[in-house]
């Protein structure tokens, strides 16, 4: 275990500098080019158009409804990652319990919406919460409520159908770590006298943080640059982030100010995510010197 | 210092039937632990001695068949609320909690208040001699130093018995001797009724008090160490502790248990053993002699053999005998009276007959 520093290990073997950078130049180039340099040349924009100018970045936190779409996009990827947490923790750990065929179905049924086209789901949503949809239907029908309600374009809407399309970005993390996590800690935990809830919360719970985190983190990340979903679902009255970049780009041409939107948003998942490593800090968790 | 039953029983087991579909995992097995007893269960793998402790632990449950510790059943109460400390092959300590916090874990699961539960961590931590590692993560300590705080952490609520499940089999060789003896120490200072499952028949003649011998889910053999090496009471219990030469005879006389027989050996000559089933005329039997109980002498009446392979180990040296019968392993000292045979010497063989046991084949 003792590597030379200058060299990585994998798998026993290790790579000389040269042979690591060949080994990530595809990934590096694709990195520049494709992200990287529009993400740059953007930021420019919104810097130094006409010429150096902090003019489109106050304009974010001057005018009201900037702020407004900013703190709503937050709101809701939070909820999102929140209600995908609380769904997704469950299954994970029934499918960490789980072998053989009964596995593969639960797995499947958890890839399966990965595998479908976010535009499907999305529009499938759409078909059940519309005024005449399968949901009002059954309301209706039950009697429940007098007449169809306005599911469509509110916050709720958005907020299920995105945990419904983000699901499995919490669950596999959340699976691959609680399936390594060995039988034998909650026995041991059993044995000196804990019941199941202590369990869980002195043992499972814990030591499925990594799992917990990287799931959320994904999530709330992917949450945040949300586009299909909340354009379709949620309308303009529920206008986050990513349609307001949209709409700043292809129908107002105002490219400056739609890199301020994205330096700001940058700035704050940065700081987020600054924050976040600073308080769970994962490498001191488990002790290794 | 413990309760038990009237006659000093701690943990019963009767009648413990386990089945994995078509195959019993265990088959009938019934025992009995000692109050301050140290119990060794014994056997190969696929023996059943895990599931019968998995039953005790209360990680399993048994389709017929009765558990009693303290002289309560126990059967089907779950393992939180059997109030028995367990040790396990690895994984045991956990690892996002301090060493101290692992230790007070037990404690605090029974409600006891902070002070109290540091106090008694601390004083754990000292039996096992590992003060001033108290705050320490897992990780940061050696396999040995992580068996011995998982020993303080299943000791330190005075449970009614301590489980250990291999405890020692992820550790390497001279630290596991070291740790066998540790292990004594700690059960005969605290006075704790032991179950210790194994595979390794050193470690439980070491260690035990009495040791229980499993084989395809059955008791073979339930006995103190000298009583099973020296009078095993089944073929497979001779050959499974410690060494022995097994060699095929025909019974020349009926004889009882523990009587004295002639027999025919393999390859024509005659020896005088004795009979550890009853055994008839005419009938084949196995005749069982330790490497260590054959005597060697350079001429005379005996058994006829020739040195095959001299093995030196230091301490003994061990000779390869080709008889008319089966080789043979024969153990001799370090005393130096036959100097070092040559392959090719030969020699006859003798063995005082309680030493040769014979069973129904």
């Amino acid at each position: 275990m003792t590597a030379r520093p200058s060299r990585f290990m994998l798998g026993g073997r290790t790579y000389s500098p040269a042979a690591s950078l060949l080994l990530a130049t595809p990934f590096l180039l694709v990195l520049m080019l494709a992200f990287l340099l529009p993400l740059g040349m953007l930021l420019r924009e919104s810097l130094f158009v006409p010429s150096f100018t902090m003019e489109h970045y106050r304009r974010v936190f001057d005018e009201p409804v900037y702020l407004r779409v900013m703190y709503r996009t937050i709101r809701i990827s939070a909820l999102v990652t929140l209600i995908s947490l609380l769904l997704g923790y469950p299954l994970a750990a029934l499918m960490a319990r789980t072998r053989g065929l009964m596995l593969n179905l639960l797995l499947v049924a958890v890839l399966l919406p990965l595998w479908t086209s976010v535009l499907v789901r999305t529009y499938a949503w759409l078909v059940l919460l519309q005024r005449n949809g399968v949901v009002n239907d059954l309301l209706t029908g039950l009697g429940l409520v007098d007449a169809p309600m306005q599911l469509l374009r509110t916050e709720g809407a958005v907020v299920l159908a995105m945990s419904h399309v983000l699901l499995p970005f919490v669950v596999l993390p959340l699976y691959a770590t609680l399936r390594a996590i060995p039988d034998d800690y909650a026995r041991a935990a059993r044995m000196l006298g804990a019941n199941g809830f202590a369990v869980f919360r002195h043992v499972t719970l814990p030591l499925s943080m990594p799992g917990i985190t990287s799931g959320c983190v994904m999530v709330f990340l992917l949450a945040l640059g949300f586009f299909v979903t909340p354009a379709l679902i949620g309308g303009p009255q529920q206008m986050m982030l990513a349609t307001l970049v949209q709409q700043q780009v292809t129908e107002l041409l105002n490219w400056p100010f739609a890199g301020a939107i994205i330096g700001v948003l940058l700035l704050a998942v940065l700081g987020l995510m600054i924050v976040f490593h600073r308080v769970i800090r994962l490498d001191r968790f488990v002790g290794q010197s | 210092m413990r309760t038990g039953t009237g006659n000093g029983e701690h943990v019963g087991v009767h009648e413990l039937v386990k089945r994995y579909g078509d195959v019993a995992a265990v088959d009938g097995v019934t025992f009995g632990v000692r109050t301050g007893e140290f119990l060794a269960l014994l056997g190969p793998s696929g023996s059943g001695k895990t599931t019968v402790l998995m039953n005790i632990a209360g990680f399993d449950f048994p389709d017929s068949g009765r558990i009693e510790i303290g002289g309560q059943d126990v059967t089907w109460t779950p393992s939180h609320k059997r109030n028995l400390g367990m040790v396990f092959q690895r994984y045991t300590l956990f690892p996002h909690m301090t060493v101290l916090d692992n230790i007070a874990f037990p404690l605090r699961m029974r409600k006891i208040g902070r002070a109290e539960r540091e106090e008694r961590a601390r004083a754990a931590l000292r039996t096992v001699r590992l003060e001033g590692y108290g705050e320490r993560k897992p990780a940061q300590l050696s396999g040995g130093q992580q068996q011995r705080v998982a020993m303080a952490r299943a000791v330190v609520y005075n449970p009614e018995v301590l489980l250990m499940d291999e405890p020692l089999s992820a550790l390497d060789k001279n630290l596991r001797e070291e740790m066998q003896i540790e292990i004594k120490h700690l059960q005969r200072e605290l006075g704790v009724t032991v179950i210790f499952v194994t595979h390794d028949q050193t470690e439980a003649l070491t260690m035990a008090d009495r040791i229980a011998v499993l084989d395809l889910g059955k008791l073979q053999q339930l006995d103190t160490p000298k009583a099973l090496y020296e009078q095993p009471n089944s073929a497979f219990v001779a050959g499974f502790i410690g060494e022995t030469n097994f060699w095929p005879a025909v019974s020349s006389g009926d004889a009882a248990a523990g009587s004295e027989v002639g027999v025919t050996l393999e390859g024509g000559e005659r020896a005088s053993v004795t009979a550890a089933d009853a055994i008839r005329a005419g009938q084949t039997v196995r005749v069982a002699i330790r490497p260590e109980n054959i005597r060697l002498s350079g001429d005379g009446a005996g058994v006829q053999a020739s040195v095959e392979e001299a093995i030196y180990a230091g301490s003994v040296t061990t000779l390869l005998l080709r008889s008319k019968g089966p080789t043979l392993r024969v153990r001799v000292g370090p005393d130096g009276s036959l100097g070092e045979p040559a392959p090719g010497t030969p020699f006859a063989l003798g063995w005082q007959t309680r030493h040769a046991r014979a069973y129904a084949a």
